[in-house]
Order: C-alpha cells, then structure tokens, then sequence
C-alpha cells in the first residue's frame, strides 16, 4: 500500500513510540537500574554526557576514526570493483581474499592488528577491513551489469572515456553506490566501536563503553550506545543525501 | 571506405554468413535486404567493429562513424536534447545544435523529456537525431523506422535522405521503398552471402 511523506513519519513516530513504550513497561517491571535503565534514565544520562567536553572529545575522536576506515574502504573497494571488471586475472585474485575477510571474525582482525599496528590506527583498520568487502562486492556486481548497449553506443560514436565515465558509467552505479554507502556505514560504526572497545584508545566511545561496562554503569552503557546509534543515522544520512546532490550536479554540470 | 573480404559470421554460435563480400565507397550507398535471422544486424555489428569476424578481414576507413541500432539505445538518466548532445560535446554550448536536430525531426516538444516518457518511435527517432547530429562520414542504420507508422516514417526517411548528406551509408531494411528513397543499392540475402538485388 502506497503512503504519503507525513504519512510514513506518523507510521516511523509510531513504531518508536511503540518500542520506547515497551522498553519503559519493561523497565518498570525489572525495576532495576542496574538491569535495564528506563527510557528517561537514559535519556537524562545522555543529557549530562552531552553537556560535558568529553563527550565531543570522545565522539569527535571516533567520528573521525570511522569515517576514515570508511573512506578508505570505499576508495579500495572501487579501485578493486574497477580492477576486477577489467581484468579476470584480478578477479580470480582479489575474490579469494574478500571472502576471506567476509568470513573471518572480525575478533581475530582486531588482535592481529594490535600486534602488527599502534592502538588508535586499529579501529580504523578494522573498519576499512570490515567494510572493503561489501563496497567491491557491491560495485563489481554494479559495473557487471552496466547496459553493454550503452557502451557499445559509446564506442561507435568514439565518445571519449572520460565522458563513457561521467556519462554512462558513474550514472549506472550510482544506486548499487548509494546501497552499498549505507551498507558500509551500519557495518563501519558496528566495526568500528567493537574495535575501540578491544583496544581502549584514549579518546574513544569505545573506551566509554567498555569502562562503563566495567564499572556496571548500565545507564551510561546505555547513554553511549544510543549516541552511537543517532550518529551512525545522522551521518548516514548527510552522506547519502551529500551522494544524490553530486549525482544531480554533476547531470547539471555535464547538461 | 569500407571493405569487407570474405567474412564469415556467427549469431549465438550459429553462423549466419559465410565468405561475404562487400566495399562501400566514401559516398556510398547500400541496404541489406533479406529475411529476418539472415545476418543482416551481425554484418552491420563487424562493419561497426562489435563483431569478431570468425573469418575473414574489415577495413574501415572512415573515422567518424554514427549508428541507429534497433533498440534506441538512449541514456535513460538524460533528457532527449541531452542525449543527443552527449555524442556531441561534454558541454553546453552544442546544446543549441542538439536541440535544432530535434526539431527537425519534429521532436521539438520532447527536448526536455526523458527516453522513459517517449513513446517506441519518438525514441528511435532521438537516436536517429542523434546520429544525424554527429555529422557522420559513414551512417550505420538498422531497421531504424519500423517503429514509426506510415506517414511518419516516410517523412523521417526522406529528412535522412537529405541530411545524411554526403555520408556513405549501411542500411539494414525489409523496405524496398525504404532503399530506393534513401538512394542505395539493394544487396540481397542469398546462400550466405550478401548479392546485388535481381
């Protein structure tokens, strides 16, 4: 069934209002802080976090340190998807080692990086690692499946490969790119916060989280995990939104 | 010009033509007739360099060279004038041009359309402006009007006739009327290879 813009708000403020209305009934009846905070403890909890410098020091730190692995990842991974739609013999050698990085658990990574690499690099590292796989397996799928009659238009009327790029390719990928951003970005911050809280660098939400599990703080665990969740949402969304106004400049650009 | 010596062709590992011949001169005018299956798209593919010959050479002389395929074959993200502008320039500036090749081909309403809110024949025929835009030495035409109904595709025939100019010109077609009126000489599908009408 179709649904207008107001909508699919009312729908989405409803299933969390639903869900916020269940985890408070719940903590009422655990009735335990410590066990499962409320909704408003919570929220409190996060308002005193928010109101101190650490709190921007800390996430500011590990903004930084994901979208870096990030943008390394997409930039990797095009490079590869790029690599592997024209050579076979890249493809026969790069395929082996994503899947192997696919399913290899991300746990082992992270200690094999703490012996090979400094400590504040390793989330960094773990999420270009974790998130390299889906961007190739999402833009090789993509160049794959091009329009081969479009390309082969391009090359009758010899158009230039700069122009078979801006004009043929990138607009063909574009929504395997978007899909594949999005997925990057879930699996980046997931990735990368693991790795703060194995490897405890200075300024790290990581870090947070692990020394409020250590501290049975539940309320702050709480408070950090929902900071984690609103950044990884906001973000996402400027990104994609940052990726569908490049897409519609450059069409302006190149018109 | 172009030449073909002896070609031997196949269509999805069958083989369709078998030593053909054929030479067309700067100028040059030729249409492919015959049955649908004969060979006549495949031949056009090795004459537009698409196609591996499984024997035999093809020389083309001809350095700027433009297609109507059957299908359209338009960029479904941009407008008709866009489309047509993009075989043209990266810029705007031949926008103009586009636009004028459009309107001669009474398109000039469906600039700013996209392939997607064309109708089978206004799309052909941006492909046909398209081609015709890009000012070609050789025209390369695959059944390229049977979308369009009677009327029409007499008109558009005759306008590519003109504008085609001096372009040598490959047309594949089932249309006798079509070959005389764009002034070529008839090669018929016979035994494998490609002959000169009765």
């Amino acid at each position: 069934m179709k649904q207008g813009r107001s909508g699919k708000l009312t729908g989405r403020l409803a299933a969390a209002a639903f869900w916020l209305g269940l985890w408070a009934l719940l903590a009422l009846l655990v009735d335990r802080e410590l066990l499962l905070p409320s909704p408003a403890q919570v929220l409190a909890k996060l308002w005193a976090l928010v109101r101190t410098a650490a709190f921007w020091q800390m996430t500011g730190m590990s903004i930084l340190r994901v979208l870096a692995g990030i943008a390394s990842a997409v930039l990797l991974g095009l490079l590869g998807a790029a690599l592997c739609h024209r050579s076979a013999l890249a493809m026969q050698l790069i395929s082996p080692v994503m899947t192997l990085v696919k399913s290899t658990p991300v746990a082992s990574f992270i200690v094999l990086a703490l012996v090979w690499i400094g400590r504040d690099s390793v989330p960094v590292f773990i999420t270009a690692l974790m998130v390299l796989p889906v961007v190739w397996a999402n833009m090789t799928a993509a160049l794959a499946q091009v329009d081969p009659q479009l390309t082969e238009m391009a090359r009758v009327f010899a158009m230039p490969r700069g122009r078979v790029l801006r004009r043929v390719t990138v607009p063909s990928v574009l929504p395997a790119f978007r899909a594949a951003l999005s997925s990057a970005l879930g699996l980046g911050w997931k990735a990368g916060i693991a790795a703060e809280v194995l490897t405890v660098p200075k300024y790290a939400v990581g870090r947070m989280i692990y020394e409020a599990k250590l501290y049975l703080e539940t309320t702050e665990l709480f408070a950090w995990t929902v900071t984690v969740v609103l950044l990884s949402l906001v973000i996402e969304r400027l990104l994609l939104r940052l990726v569908s106004r490049i897409g519609r400049e450059r069409r302006a650009a190149d018109a | 010009m172009l030449e073909m010596r002896k070609l031997s062709l196949s269509f999805d590992g069958k083989a369709v033509l078998a030593d053909c011949s054929l030479c067309l001169p700067a100028g040059g005018r030729i249409a492919l007739m015959g049955p649908s299956g004969c060979g006549k798209t495949t031949l056009l593919r090795a004459a537009l360099g698409l196609q591996k010959p499984d024997a035999g050479t093809v020389r083309c002389e001809f350095r700027r060279v433009a297609a109507v395929f059957q299908e359209p074959r338009l960029l479904p993200w941009r407008t008709a004038a866009e489309n047509v502008n993009a075989v043209l320039s990266d810029r705007r500036g031949s926008m103009p041009q586009a636009r004028a090749w459009l309107e001669r081909l009474a398109l000039g309403d469906a600039c700013e359309r996209y392939p997607a809110e064309l109708s089978g024949g206004m799309r052909q025929r941006v492909a046909l402006a398209r081609a015709l835009a890009y000012e070609p030495e050789l025209l390369v035409l695959d059944e390229p009007f049977k979308a369009m109904d009677e009327a029409l595709c007499e008109r558009v025939v005759a306008l590519t006739a003109e504008a085609s100019g001096g372009a040598a010109l490959l047309l594949a077609t089932h249309s006798e009327a079509e070959a005389e009126a764009l002034g070529c000489r008839v090669l018929v599908y016979r035994n494998g290879a490609f002959e000169p009408g009765a």
